[in-house]
């Protein structure tokens, strides 16, 4: 069913300076102590990063219930922040895709894609054989899963210890990760442009519509650069 | 707190999954060496720098305390030593959280 081989290959992924562990845990450690200030139990926090396991969503979640949003306005709310993960998963999965793998198999580990997750297999794919990338892609979401559950269940029991100052210093460690993982990306045009265009954009847009800033700002930096990597070889 | 806690999340965990499903459903027709793969590598790496930069920049939470100019600075020095210690992800971003709890320690 699974290559254990190619799947331990993938779950040792979180060992080594390149690890998420430190960036995974800082957030979801924060989003336990966020979950237990909000009446969460500890059962419903596992839960939550179980069945969600995409921070920004389960942000505004938080943001959405603090202001008593029903529950349409929640699920629009968390569409809209986590829909980044459709173009990653169809610039993610054709490279995962095998004809000796099963099909449940895409559908399933699909929940595992998420950022630190999928920076760390698009830059190891091509070390791996293509019949066994989709094993070695679920070893590494198993760990960076695990991470998460067990942070938000350090965070939900240590959120009495968490003063703000700590809070503020967690906050920063995903983003600066994430910046860093994006530069050490930038090894072709089309994507050192897309990265370039879209936090110039991204945040342009935001004067016009909080919301869908990140949509659009990234739909047209993505498509510019495109264009231009197309033009100009790749 | 009108809804359900549980119903919350089950909504969340859709919501969520959505994409990603989706996702899977567009790529089965997709081929690695095709345009529009191509295509969308691009908007899935511009997307996320957008999420990032706006995090950064208009940071909702405990970050958004932190005056601009400093989130800025703190950003640009651990982007140094990330390149200092020669692509090391753990100390420019365990440096970045001890440098801003400091901060925000001592200038509140």
């Amino acid at each position: 069913m699974i290559d254990s081989e190619y799947f331990f290959k993938g779950l040792k992924s979180i060992k080594g300076v390149g690890s998420p562990a430190i960036a995974l845990g800082a957030s979801f450690i924060a989003i336990g102590a966020l979950l237990k200030n909000l009446g969460f139990s500890i059962q419903e926090s596992i839960f939550s990063t179980f069945l969600t396991y995409a921070l920004p969503g389960s942000l505004v979640m938080a943001e959405s219930m603090f202001v008593g949003a029903s529950l349409l306005n929640i699920f629009i709310a968390v569409w809209l922040v986590n829909a980044r993960l459709y173009p990653m998963t169809v610039a993610l999965m054709p490279l995962l895709m095998h004809k000796n793998q099963s099909r449940w198999k895409y559908y399933l580990s699909c929940h595992f894609i998420a950022v630190s997750s999928w920076l760390i297999m698009k830059e190891n794919y091509q070390n791996i054989t293509k019949e066994k990338r989709l094993d070695f892609w679920i070893g590494i979401g198993t760990a960076t899963w695990s991470v998460a559950i067990i942070s938000t269940i350090i965070g939900f029991f240590a959120s009495d210890f968490l003063n703000k100052d700590i809070l503020i210093g967690l906050a920063i460690i995903n983003p600066i990760y994430f910046i860093c993982m994006m530069i050490g990306a930038m090894k072709t045009i089309q994507i050192t442009l897309s990265i370039i265009l879209g936090a110039a954009l991204g945040p342009a847009f935001y004067f016009i519509s909080p919301e869908w800033c990140i949509l659009f700002g990234g739909f047209i930096a993505g498509t510019i650069a495109y264009f231009f990597g197309e033009r100009n070889g790749k | 707190m009108a809804n359900n806690i549980i119903s919350i999340i089950i909504i969340t965990s859709l919501a969520t999954y959505l994409s990603r499903f989706l996702g899977v459903l567009s790529a089965e027709k997709i081929k690695e060496t095709s345009k529009i793969f191509r295509w969308f590598n691009c908007l899935a790496y511009s997307t996320l720098a957008a999420l990032i930069a706006r995090l950064v920049i208009f940071p909702s939470g405990s970050l958004s305390e932190i005056d601009y100019f400093i989130r800025f600075a703190v950003v640009i020095l651990s982007v140094f030593i990330f390149y200092l210690t020669k692509k090391n992800l753990v100390y420019p971003t365990v440096f970045s959280a001890v440098l801003l709890s400091a901060l925000s320690s001592f200038l509140s």
